[in-house]
């Protein structure tokens, strides 16, 4: 049944991966899933504190907690780093000691009842109507290293071999293969600190992919998808790599499976241009 | 007016470290009707119980109490020296200072000290109202029953059926051998597993002393040592044992094809069958969930395409095929048990790092047992499972399902680096081209010979041991790649490997805690069942004439588990070397003249040992049967008259000590 959620967006679907914003969005305003953005939301802290203050990255993720928790919705989220931090800060808040000393740091009358949801489990619970299937499109999802892991925190259906967004995929019509990386490290916190890594494991991922038969790579995670996309050239570049690897976001494909546009989906705010894929493929 | 001696130890320093010994000696002086106090290092070293013994004789003591471990260590012991002095040795009182006391209140020794004091004032109450008691005599059925007929089992019912007595062996699969019959070779001689082993099978089944009964299951157990009523589940194979001749014709003929439970689902078998060429007892049986006639006899009401068949009635030259044949409970008498269940190796399938059980090539140690032996699935040709191929670089997992708290499994299984020693051995000697890689996080090969052997392994078989563990195992063509570390040279490793070898685990048989409930023995956190005493009491268990031998009390080898076989049919000989037992004379009595007859007693007692009694009046009483009765004190606790009493433990003697606790 769909429903209302308290969506939260995060600081990356403002800036570099609006495109998944817009469409999440636009594929959840199709299916009738109502997504009230929580006002004046603020960052996670994702990255910086949980490596400065225990606290802070409690705190942080508390605070758009608690203004779900006012809306009395549960939250979706579509960042993995976002939901990741939310969810521990939800199962830290388990603790009473933890939930008494962050309520006296907000000054708020938080409960920690609020549910917090990727938008893949809010999707996976729904009947997508395709009307343009991706017939003849071969994809690998990629989940990336922190959406399951770990189990106890995320609740995910399997930590090593996700199986949602390959489920959905192939409800759209895609043929979902498996593979080995699902949940490999792409080095997403590597680009300015120690690039060479970085790129080591991005080409490994992507070259997973291409071994195992995959046309593009099916990402949940915006910092994934800029690591993949906007690193794949100077990967290519080291490796002498031939090919193009398109990655798109999990919603990007649905809405195109849901007959949306190709402008809608902003498939033209990515550095590997998907375009002469889906042209090919016939699907738009 | 009683005489008291109370006799204080000092366990070295477990309990004098920590309790004040002289100031509870000082304290016992003062207690009513204690005439001596003695302070002992070891009282129950040979001087300390001589001690009391001179104690006792010197100053005319009858009632001892002595301050030290609990009972459960050396009551036995203190008792006969109190005997051996001429007192009742059930006018004996422990005060235990040590499990109650100084290992735990550690952290405080003023506390522990005035604690020990109470506890030696409450066991000062009790004893002065010790009566006399004395044990009886009951007869010992000289017949022992084994559960489990894996190599300790088969051991163990050897041994005693060579010392005269008879066995029963239950075996809940349709052959025993066990474990050690799907081996391919044993640890560190290479010698053939089945050459060894098979041979003593058979002694099993020719033995005039030994009844084997296969498919069977013990399922509820009655009386006490000496004198055990079990009833033991013996499934319907459907076909007449007495008739079979093994010759397989059925095997050949039947229709279905099933995974073989016996080479691990690598082969599969028909729905009539004989595990493995060299089963005990050599005969089939019939799978009822596969077969097609009795698939036929379930489904013919709701489908009416279902085909029946009885192909192997037909078939059978001797006409041994039984299909309505049915269960049957027998019971039997026993004056001991055995049980060797046995292990099963740990599951892989939580570990998604390594596929969760996805890849056709990932298989365990076992699997790679089956492949090797020359009646494996592929003739002893080592071929993976996927695509038929030789495997030329092999990767070896080892502590899958152990050392490893996050799947619960906090143990060592012991045979694990030694088994991947030697099948790296022997993947060479197979295949000179094989390179074997093995992860470890230590070798452990403490044994005779064993150190040497997993040096071999290295040294003249060319076997890169890498301490590390995996990371991760993915499937990419024909190959799988192993991300693992390299702990010693700090980097990470990357093998392109034909073939991964899970060195998984040991864990305890399916049904281990059910069994050991049926008995009412103990089992641990990971349902291993606990010895008696983890040093001295290796084979026995808290439940007198109920042994256990092999891995179903701990990871062990072949040897070891053929050692604690021998070890536990020589605790069941030396049973069985008497004609008479004398049981604990500390059970429950019924005061007729209390008793109001409800028999609630009989209703809560576990052991089924209160009956209904007809007095000459017509008055129905509660009566207790004396050898039946554990004294667990269940029917005190429950009577509402207080007609029950427990000897040794009477509804006085609890209030005196608890009375005593607040003067």
């Amino acid at each position: 049944m769909p429903g209302t959620y308290a969506y939260y967006p995060g600081c990356t679907q403002e800036s570099s991966a609006k495109e998944y914003d817009k469409s999440a969005r636009l594929v959840c305003q199709e299916l009738g899933i109502n997504l009230r953005e929580i006002e004046g939301w603020t960052c996670c802290g994702a990255s910086s504190a949980h490596t400065t203050s225990h606290l802070l990255s409690i705190v942080l993720p508390a605070r758009d907690m608690h203004a779900a928790e006012e809306m009395g919705l549960p939250i979706a989220v579509v960042c993995a780093m976002c939901y990741s931090r939310l969810k521990f800060a939800s199962h830290e808040l388990a603790d009473p000691k933890t939930l008494s000393l962050v309520k006296e740091v907000l000054e708020k009358d938080l409960q920690n009842t609020t549910q917090v949801l990727h938008l893949l489990e809010i999707l996976d619970k729904e009947t997508i109507p395709v009307r343009k299937p991706l017939r003849g499109m071969n994809v690998v999802c990629y989940y990336g290293c922190i959406l399951a892991r770990p189990e106890k925190i995320t609740c995910f259906d399997d930590e090593e071999n996700p199986q949602m967004m390959d489920r959905m995929m192939t409800c759209s019509g895609a043929e979902s293969i498996d593979w080995g990386y699902k949940t490999e490290c792409c080095g997403a916190s590597l680009p300015l600190t120690k690039p060479d890594i970085l790129h080591e494991l991005s080409h490994m991922i992507i070259q997973g992919a291409k071994k195992a038969g995959a046309d593009c790579i099916v990402v949940a995670c915006p910092m994934c998808h800029s690591n993949l996309d906007m690193q794949q050239s100077k990967v290519k570049e080291k490796y002498g790599d031939q090919d193009d690897m398109p990655i798109l976001y999990f919603t990007q494909l649905i809405g195109l499976a849901m007959g949306l546009s190709p402008a809608e989906m902003m498939l033209d705010r990515h550095f590997v241009d998907p375009m002469p894929l889906l042209r090919e493929k016939g699907i738009v | 007016m009683a005489k008291i001696g109370v006799f204080l130890c000092y366990c070295g320093t477990n309990i004098g470290g920590v309790v004040n010994i002289p100031e509870v000696a000082e304290a016992a002086r003062n207690m009513p009707q204690v005439v001596f106090v003695q302070e002992n290092k070891y009282t129950c070293s040979e001087p300390g119980q001589m001690e009391i013994r001179r104690a006792i004789e010197e100053n005319n003591l009858d009632r001892v109490i002595i301050g030290c471990c609990s009972p459960r260590m050396h009551e036995k012991t203190y008792r006969k020296a109190v005997a051996a002095a001429g007192l009742n040795p059930y006018l004996l009182e422990i005060a235990n200072l040590r499990e109650h006391c100084s290992w735990v209140h550690g952290g405080d020794r003023e506390a522990a000290t005035a604690k020990a004091i109470e506890l030696v004032r409450m066991a000062v109450a009790k004893a002065a109202r010790h009566e006399k008691l004395f044990p009886k005599e009951v007869p010992v059925t000289k017949r022992a029953l084994v559960i489990g007929g894996g190599v300790a089992g088969i051991q163990a019912a050897l041994d005693i059926a060579n010392s005269g007595y008879e066995v029963v062996i239950v075996e809940r699969e349709p052959t025993i051998g066990g474990r050690m019959a799907q081996l391919d070779k044993t640890f560190p001689t290479l010698d053939c597993s089945a050459c060894i082993l098979t041979p003593k099978m058979v002694d099993v089944a020719q033995h005039p002393n030994i009844r084997l009964m296969t498919c069977a299951e013990v399922k509820h157990i009655k009386g006490f040592v000496g004198n055990f009523e079990i009833e033991i589940l013996q499934r319907a194979k459907k076909v007449d044992e007495t008739v079979c001749t093994g010759c397989g014709q059925c095997m050949a003929k039947c229709l279905v094809r099933t995974p073989s439970e016996f080479d691990l689902g690598m082969r599969n078998r028909s729905a009539i069958y004989i595990p493995f060429p060299q089963a005990i007892p050599l005969k089939a049986i019939i799978d009822i969930e596969h077969c097609g006639h009795f698939q036929y006899l379930r489904g013919k009401e709701e489908c009416d395409d279902l085909e029946d068949c009885n192909i192997c009635q037909q078939t059978c030259p001797p006409q041994a095929i039984r299909y309505d044949q049915e269960d049957e409970v027998i019971t039997e008498r026993f004056g001991a048990i055995l049980v060797a269940t046995g292990f099963k190796t740990f599951d892989h399938a939580v570990y998604g790092e390594f596929g969760g059980g996805r890849y056709p090539d990932v298989i365990t140690s076992l699997q790679l047992e089956r492949l090797m032996s020359a009646s494996g699935p592929s003739g002893g040709e080592i071929l993976r499972p996927s695509d038929k191929m030789h495997p030329k670089t092999v990767v070896f997992v080892s502590c899958v399902g152990s050392r490893d708290d996050s799947v619960n499994r906090s143990y060592c299984s012991k045979i694990c680096c030694m088994y991947m020693a030697k099948q790296s051995i022997m993947l060479k000697e197979h295949d000179p081209d094989v390179q074997s890689y093995i992860f470890y996080i230590d070798i452990r090969a403490g044994g005779k010979d064993f150190d040497e052997f997993a040096q071999r392994a290295q040294d003249e078989y060319g076997v890169l041991y890498l301490r590390g563990r995996i990371s991760k195992i993915i499937q990419e063509g024909k190959k799988l790649i192993v991300y693992g570390e390299d702990s010693l040279m700090g980097r990470p490793v990357r093998i392109f490997a034909d073939l991964v070898v899970l060195a998984t685990g040991v864990e305890p048989n399916a049904g281990a805690p059910e069994l050991a409930q049926t008995l009412n023995i103990s089992y641990d956190t990971h349902n291993f069942f606990v010895e008696a005493h983890p040093k001295l009491r290796p084979v026995e268990t808290q439940s007198d004439g109920i042994f256990l031998a092999g891995c179903a009390v701990g990871p062990r080898d072949v040897p070891e588990s053929v050692a604690h076989g021998s070890a536990a049919a020589a605790k069941v000989a030396a049973l069985f070397s008497q004609d008479t037992l004398t049981t604990d004379p500390m059970v429950s009595e019924v005061d007729p003249m209390k008793c109001v007859g409800c028999l609630i007693c009989a209703e809560v007692c576990p052991f089924k040992a209160i009956e209904p009694q007809v007095l000459r009046d017509g008055r129905v009483v509660a009566s207790v049967n004396e050898s039946l009765c554990k004294g667990c004190g269940l029917c005190v606790a429950t009577c509402r008259s207080g007609a029950v009493n427990l000897k040794g433990f009477t509804l006085q003697q609890l209030l005196a000590e608890v009375n005593t606790l607040w003067q």
